[in-house]
């Protein structure tokens, strides 16, 4: 039986367990002489989860071991002892005998699929009818046990309301594990990079060419110190030259000169450029401003302006970020308190003395963060750059020439068509945890001044 | 409260403002109305404010005394819905009229907010900011003398001259209020507004502030805004009662509290309401 009839066959044994006990509750509860204390749906969501929840659980344990159970078993008959012992071929026949099993008319590439394929079925049947008896054995298992608690007397009530808390946390903490796990598959990823190249090569070296790797000293040309120039280049120095000016004068305009009626239309709209997605920003940049550049850049006398320039991918990044930095420094304004700002217009100070002198240095923490976080996520921003900027990785201060970052290389690295194990490849992934301690440092330093800053005010 | 009011108060009020004509009026207000929007703040008050007294501004929370105390120095005009009538002037100057320059109008008539609002600044910097922004202290030298003499003023120089470097967001309630102060007389103000300037200060620091009061009388022209009765009685030398957005009477303090005219007057002053 396929998982999904199963998940709606516990689905409907717990529908079930909640009918059979509301209907029990209801007759105990009128025939009972004392108050009962919860009432009968609250009894019956008690059963229907001790039905469904166990066993979907099960379930979903069972479908991520029961591949590698089948898989073991098949290995175990004596026709898979003629298969290669390691590797990627073993891989791929057993995938095909896999793909086979369930449909015999797929194209086999591997011969030795075909003689596979009937094992593969057997097995899989077997284990299919294992999960499917246990899961339901489960289930009742579970309906049992709820159903013959089911009495007056009974808190299913504050029951529920706790299962209700554990679903939540649940929740809650999948994306918290998501985030664990890919830091942890980086890690390792990155540890085998760095099993072949040094990590101080890695870290330090100047010269960027994984095009051409020496197989005998691959860290020569795996220097990342091009890379994060450029990354910085593009997006903490370019970028930020257009988006901290132009965010923190629109949140000055916005919090202090505009009229109500202004800002209320102004602010959402600048909250709408945050939504644009960054391909279409992209194009942008890649199609329009990187040639108008690369003219301006010729008419100015460089002769040999790239069309993929640094700056093009920087300009149109930073005005991408203008609203982060906007929204950021517009709730750090609009927290300080009027009374400062009242103070300083009684002083008679004028409204851009009273922001320069009392509200830009009051708001300065909460403006600084919001900076670190548009940086963090003007250096983790993918697709402008690949888009616009080109692969040359130097480390130059010319912003019209052409300049990389580490996310369009580890596009780059992983849509090439290098074996997954080559240092080239791996050093992807270096380049991933690489950025994603420096933003994820970034990150915990502005919430770390945001929220010192909160305490002063409130 | 609709009865008896308007034409009664109004005449009562020229009457009262006028007898003192041997003190120099600083600021005279006529006819000035105040709206939020629609709703009507201020009825038609006319009062006078001179130099060598005290005015204190009593009544009823929402009666309209601070919104009145802050059309002297135009903060209204920080809210964008206030709308003002009337005349005021300072030094016979009209203060609404458009070449007067609303800058340097709130510098000459400075202000004393309810709740100390020192800026996150250092001590100094807050005493010094004023001066530095009118530009009235050419060399380092001069600013450092307009900050001493400021604090000493303010009664606050004894105590901070040690930590002119710390921040003024550090000293106690009563300090900030009387650094406030400092910092407000520090571009040598013609006109002081309060804003109940002891509301959130404990006794003590209250009482140090009422006698700073007493000590600046005569060299600027104060206007306290106060919930407690008792403080005008103490610090002021002249009264107005404020009711519903209608100045109910104006006269010397020891007359308001003594033998009011109004029988309104006479009702807030007793506890009868307010």
């Amino acid at each position: 039986m396929n998982s999904f009839a199963l998940l709606f066959l516990v689905l409907g044994l717990g529908l079930i367990g909640w009918l059979t006990a509301r209907a029990r509750a209801g007759r105990l509860i009128r025939v009972s002489a004392t108050r009962s204390h919860s009432r009968p749906g609250q009894h019956a969501t008690y059963v229907a989860l001790w039905t469904a929840l166990p066993a979907l659980l099960f379930l979903t344990a069972w479908s991520a071991i029961s591949p590698s159970l089948v898989r073991e078993a098949v290995l175990e008959t004596p026709a898979a002892s003629t298969l290669p012992q390691f590797g990627f071929q073993r891989d791929s026949i057993l995938g095909e005998a896999r793909r086979l099993a369930n449909n015999p008319d797929a194209g086999a590439f591997n011969e030795e699929a075909r003689v596979l394929a009937p094992a593969y079925g057997k097995a899989q049947t077997r284990y299919s009818w294992i999960g499917t008896a246990l899961t339901v054995l489960l289930a009742f298992a579970g309906f049992a046990y709820a159903y013959s608690r089911v009495s007056p007397v009974f808190r299913a009530r504050t029951r529920v309301e706790r299962t209700v808390m554990l679903v939540l946390l649940i929740a809650s903490l999948i994306a918290i594990l998501t985030t664990l796990g890919i830091f942890v598959s980086l890690l390792i990823e990155s540890a085998r990079f760095f099993s072949v190249v040094p990590i101080t090569d890695f870290l330090f070296g100047t010269h960027w060419s994984p095009q051409v790797i020496s197989s005998t000293d691959p860290g020569k040309s795996l220097g990342a110190v091009p890379l994060f120039w450029g990354t910085f280049f593009i997006g903490a120095v370019i970028a930020m030259i257009v988006a901290i000016p132009f965010g923190l004068m629109s949140a000055i305009y916005l919090t202090q000169y505009a009229a109500p009626r202004v800002r209320k239309w102004m602010k959402p709209i600048l909250e709408i450029l945050a939504g644009v997605p960054t391909v279409v920003y992209g194009y942008f940049a890649a199609l329009t401003v990187a040639p108008a550049i690369r003219d301006f850049a010729v008419m100015l006398g460089f002769e040999y302006a790239s069309s993929e320039s640094a700056l093009a991918a920087g300009l149109v990044m930073g005005v991408m970020i203008i609203p982060f930095v906007s929204s950021m420094a517009d709730d750090s304004i609009a927290a300080v308190p009027t009374s400062m700002r009242d103070g300083s217009l009684a002083m008679g100070a004028t409204t851009s003395e009273t922001i320069r002198r009392v509200l830009l240095p009051a708001s300065l923490p909460g403006v600084v963060a919001g900076i670190l976080l548009a940086v963090s996520r003007a250096i983790g921003e993918t697709m402008i750059v690949v888009m616009a900027a080109s692969g040359a990785a130097t480390i130059t201060l010319n912003p019209f020439e052409s300049a990389t970052t580490v996310t369009k290389q580890i596009v780059d690295l992983l849509t090439g068509e290098a074996e997954f194990d080559s240092p080239k490849t791996l050093a992807a992934f270096a380049l991933g945890l690489t950025l994603f301690v420096i933003t994820f440092l970034l990150n915990i330093v502005a919430l770390r001044v945001v929220k010192k800053y909160r305490e002063a005010y409130e | 409260m609709t009865d008896t009011q308007a034409p009664a108060v109004r005449t009562d009020n020229t009457e009262r403002a006028t007898p003192k004509r041997e003190t120099h009026i600083k600021m005279a207000a006529r006819d000035v109305n105040v709206f939020y929007g629609t709703s009507h703040a201020i009825r038609d008050v006319s009062i006078d404010v001179d130099m060598e007294n005290v005015t204190a501004f009593i009544g009823p929370s929402g009666c309209g005394k601070s919104t009145f105390l802050r059309t002297l120095n135009r903060m209204n005009d920080t809210i964008p819905i206030a709308r003002v009538t009337g005349d005021i002037t300072l030094d016979g100057e009209d203060i609404y009229s458009p070449d007067m320059d609303v800058v340097q109008l709130r510098a000459r008539v400075g202000m004393v907010f309810q709740k100390p609002n020192p800026f996150p600044k250092s001590i100094y910097e807050n005493v010094a900011y004023g001066p530095r922004i009118h530009g009235l202290a050419p060399a380092k030298r001069d600013l450092d003398g307009i900050v001493e003499s400021a604090l000493k003023r303010a009664g606050l120089w004894e105590e901070v001259k040690d930590r002119l470097d710390d921040s003024g967001t550090a000293l106690s309630g009563g300090q900030q209020q009387r650094l406030c102060i400092a910092r407000a007389i520090a571009v040598d103000p013609e006109v002081i507004l309060m804003d109940e300037p002891c509301s959130a200060l404990d006794p003590i620091a209250t009482a140090k502030i009422e006698e700073l009061i007493h000590a600046l009388r005569g060299k600027y022209a104060i206007v306290i805004v106060t919930h407690n009765m008792q403080q005008a009685a103490r610090v002021s030398q002249k009264t107005a009662f404020f009711h519903l957005g209608h100045l109910v009477e104006y006269g010397e303090t020891s007359e308001i509290f003594t033998n009011p005219r109004e029988e309104r007057t006479k009702d807030y002053i007793t506890g009868r309401y307010g």
